[in-house]
């Protein structure tokens, strides 16, 4: 166990060599550069002012040279400077991290919460009614862009009750961000729960066919036990795969429903640096994300052991 | 021309003292909440030519003069002083006195003197090294000589030649007077200024905040406790927002006359104006590429452009057509409509236009089966997009076959730059409604915003005539003239004169909009809430 662990912590310290090598290079082959954009509001460029921004920015000196920069800055704890705001990267980051979080921790529990359980109903109860309007509600969930649905709750709030739930000061408290969080995070968590219970229901049907539930079943165990039990364990180990690829997926969604809902967190904000092409901003942005994910990868892996005993990673 | 500006001073004053005279029924206190379309550049209104950054901004600072609050129409009349008491010209119209309100504290306590209108200008003007990353006005103030400061509450400016719009000039929003001992970075992120409100915070990507200044230099102004801008990238999202009452306007012009239809129905009592948003859709025609360094392709491609139908598909004919000069009613300078008609491609029979300019391209060997083949480049983004699409397909009449190039915004003025473009759709606004904000800053052969490089030295004389030129009518015929060669030459053919709209709930009181500029009533120091 211990090897593996390790062997997966040097693993994630080349990925994410691989990613900073990936988007230092991609971010200098997009065309354009921070002093085009701060040009481009001004609708003229002077050559001269240019290439002096250019060069207080270091953006003259050789990739190599910047790439070193940046790194060493990384390992040492300093970021650098935003271009636009002219502010520390890590004071521009910082607070937006607990909103992002808080949502897309929101997005994952609405999808886990919502997804399973109906999974698993919808499974039980192959052929209904109520599996074929689960079965509606997933393939629309899984089919509406989350954008639209984003607008489309906004738009009855607005209409219906003359409110509408956007961010636009910081909640006091935790319950406060919640409630203001929580209809953004069933909109962007929407998706993912009608993947998980699709997901859930085929596992589930595959399970609920084999030999030992049948046995289960035979010993005079109830129905409930049968599949909370034994059923749902074995059905997971696939849900749990898909949970950890989903979490990454929920970034490109949650890029649009901060976007629509107003709410000033990491994704809505790194697209807007990468518009402005400010290097520094996006590097350790992506940065942040790669770590989250490669880290959330491993947390699955994990909780393959915890789910199915048979696993064991040393052997 | 200097008893004519004394005389305009003298109502300038009268009409500051009946505007200060009307508050009587507005109340204290509030926070006034505006929904902002894109995080500002930077909060520094000398380093910015957007509105982004010109509305939320305005209110921390002062002109030395500026158009009254409620003036209907941006114009040389409507001038009137706020940190200068007056202003005199020399009998030659040469130089320009100006004597300054005292006691007036810049936001950090230090006190406000003549040396930081000298210092603003000198730097706007390029006459010092400033640390400004960028100056996006320095050919406004082409006629500044010298600045002298003759004492701590006068300054005068010396002017080469005689210029009635310098003072218009110094009225609109991106003239404010900046402090000299800020420097130039601070005032990017954190603007100090002697306006009736303090810079707060402002969030990247999420919101700008200002409070009142309690020592405002106005007694009892101003109304509002502070104005919050929150950044609303979505313009859907903004709208909904704004109808549900979390906000009690939107950010000046950028509703589309459907929309402010829009939110209209759904909020009949909403009070909402379009206006002319000061930007124009035009054409750039790379005059240095083959083949349009053929004057007769120029003038083949503009003959194909209907205006008109620019007009009713992009905004149901809201939308004004014109030359360089913003149309009348809203505008002072454009063409009167029979005037307009004289004009090549601009008279009622499209059609015959048209035909003109196929005769002119079946003369250089095109036809519909061999059509000229080029690309329409323009900004990726929706108002870009769509009037260059619908050029492409007015180009097909004149057998111009266009295929549409999209660049992303971080390209489209480098290329622009480096003359790397056949045809491009460009969309372009002027903070003035003023031909010398027009025409230097965007048609004299050495600014940096003429893209074309259009440079005809003849035009430019007669830009300088204009200029000096004192009879406000005797101005308009040479104006008129100069529009009419600028457009027949190609230089940038102007395709519309777009209109945005502004929408703000009645309980917000005191707010007055000019119909010709929407970049230069922010100061908002008479603005209340009637909650």
């Amino acid at each position: 166990m211990l090897t593996y662990l390790i062997r997966r912590l040097l693993l994630m310290i080349v990925t994410l060599f691989g990613v900073s090598v990936a988007i230092f290079l991609l971010l200098r082959i997009v065309p354009g550069n921070i002093a085009d954009i701060l040009f481009d509001s001004a609708g003229m460029i002077d050559p001269s002012e240019k290439q002096k921004i250019i060069a207080d920015l270091g953006l003259d000196l050789p990739l190599p040279l910047q790439y070193w920069s940046w790194l060493n800055g990384v390992l040492h704890g300093e970021l650098g400077f935003s271009y636009v705001s002219e502010k520390p990267v890590i004071d521009e980051i910082l607070p937006r991290i607990p909103i992002t979080a808080r949502l897309a921790g929101l997005a994952l529990v609405f999808a886990i919460c919502a997804g399973v359980p109906l999974g698993v109903i919808s499974a039980v109860k192959q052929n209904t009614k109520l599996d074929y309007a689960l079965r509606v509600l997933s393939l629309s969930g899984l089919s509406m862009p989350s954008f639209w649905l984003g607008l489309l709750i906004l738009m009855a709030c607005v209409r219906w009750f003359g409110t509408i739930p956007i961010y636009d000061r910081a909640p006091a408290s935790i319950w406060a961000w919640i409630a203001m969080l929580a209809i953004p995070a069933a909109s962007v968590g929407f998706r993912s729960s009608a993947l998980i219970m699709r997901l859930t229901r085929s596992s589930m049907l595959e399970i609920l066919r084999q030999d030992f539930v049948r046995t289960a079943k035979s010993k005079g165990l109830s129905d409930n036990a049968v599949t909370y039990v034994h059923a749902l364990r074995n059905a997971l180990l696939p849900v749990i795969t898909t949970i950890g690829v989903e979490t990454a997926f929920l970034m490109g969604g949650l890029i649009v429903t901060e976007t629509v809902f107003n709410i000033p967190g990491v994704a809505r904000f790194l697209v807007e640096a990468i518009r402005w092409r400010d290097y520094p901003m996006v590097q350790n942005l992506v940065m942040f994300i790669a770590v989250v994910v490669v880290t959330v990868n491993l947390i699955v892996d994990l909780l393959y052991m915890l789910v199915d005993p048979r696993i064991r990673y040393s052997e | 021309m200097s008893r004519l500006l004394r005389r305009l001073a003298v109502a300038g004053v009268c009409a500051l003292s009946l505007w200060t005279g009307a508050a009587q029924a507005q109340k204290q206190g509030g926070v006034l909440r505006i929904t902002h379309r894109d995080n500002p550049p930077s909060a520094s209104i000398h380093e910015e030519a957007t509105i982004s950054t010109d509305m939320p901004f305005m209110g921390v600072f002062n002109n030395l003069v500026v158009f009254a609050p409620d003036a209907k129409q941006n114009r040389l009349e409507a001038v009137v002083p706020e940190l200068a008491t007056s202003w005199a010209y020399s009998d030659d119209d040469r130089t320009l006195t100006f004597k300054l309100r005292d006691g007036v504290k810049w936001h950090d306590g230090k006190p406000f003197t003549a040396e930081d209108v000298k210092c603003t200008w000198d730097a706007v003007s390029g006459k010092t090294e400033s640390k400004m990353r960028k100056n996006p006005r320095k050919t406004w103030w082409f006629n500044i000589k010298d600045i002298v400061v003759d004492n701590p509450l006068q300054v005068t400016f010396h002017l080469n030649d005689p210029q009635p719009s310098f003072l218009v000039m110094l009225s609109g929003g991106f003239s404010p007077v900046y402090p000299c001992h800020v420097p130039a970075a601070q005032m990017r992120t954190h603007p100090i200024g002697t306006g009736p409100f303090k810079f707060v915070e402002f969030k990247q990507n999420e919101s700008i905040r200002l409070e009142r200044n309690p020592d405002y230099w106005k007694p009892g102004k101003p109304y509002l406790d502070g104005i919050e801008y929150s950044i609303i990238a979505n313009r859907s999202t903004a709208v909904l927002a704004l109808e549900s009452g979390k906000f009690d306007m939107n950010i000046t012009g950028e509703l589309t006359p459907e929309l402010v239809k829009d939110v209209q129905k759904e909020v009949p009592s909403m009070q909402c104006l379009v206006q002319p948003s000061n930007t124009q859709g035009n054409l750039l025609i790379n005059r240095d590429r083959p083949p349009f360094d053929d004057a007769k392709i120029r003038r083949a491609l503009v003959l194909s452009i209907d205006r008109k139908a620019f007009s009713d598909i992009l905004s149901r004919g809201v939308y004004n057509i014109g030359g360089a000069m913003l149309a009348p009613p809203e505008g002072l300078w454009g063409w009167s409509k029979e005037f307009m008609a004289t004009v090549p491609g601009y008279g009622a029979d499209v059609e015959k236009s048209r035909e003109e300019g196929r005769k002119i391209m079946a003369s250089l060997g095109y036809s519909a089966e061999k059509p000229l083949q080029l690309k329409v480049s323009t900004r990726n983004i929706p108002d870009y997009r769509d009037a260059a699409v619908l050029l492409i397909d007015h180009m097909k009449n004149v057998y111009i076959q266009g295929e549409l190039e999209p660049l992303d915004s971080a390209v489209w003025y480098a290329r622009l730059l480096k003359k790397d473009y056949s045809v491009g759709m460009n969309v372009q606004g002027t903070g003035i409604d003023d031909p010398d904000v027009m025409f230097f800053e965007n048609y004299t052969c050495a600014s940096e915003r003429n893209y074309t490089a259009y440079c005809n030295k003849d035009l430019e004389t007669l830009f300088r005539k204009q200029s000096q030129t004192r009879d406000f009518e005797a101005r308009k015929k040479l104006v008129w003239e100069i529009d009419k060669t600028l457009q027949e030459d190609g230089a940038r053919p102007i395709v519309y004169q777009a209109q945005g709209g502004t929408c703000w709930w009645p309980h917000v009181k005191g707010l007055h909009l000019a119909v010709n500029s929407i970049y230069n009533h922010w100061r908002l120091d008479d603005v209340w809430l009637e909650r």
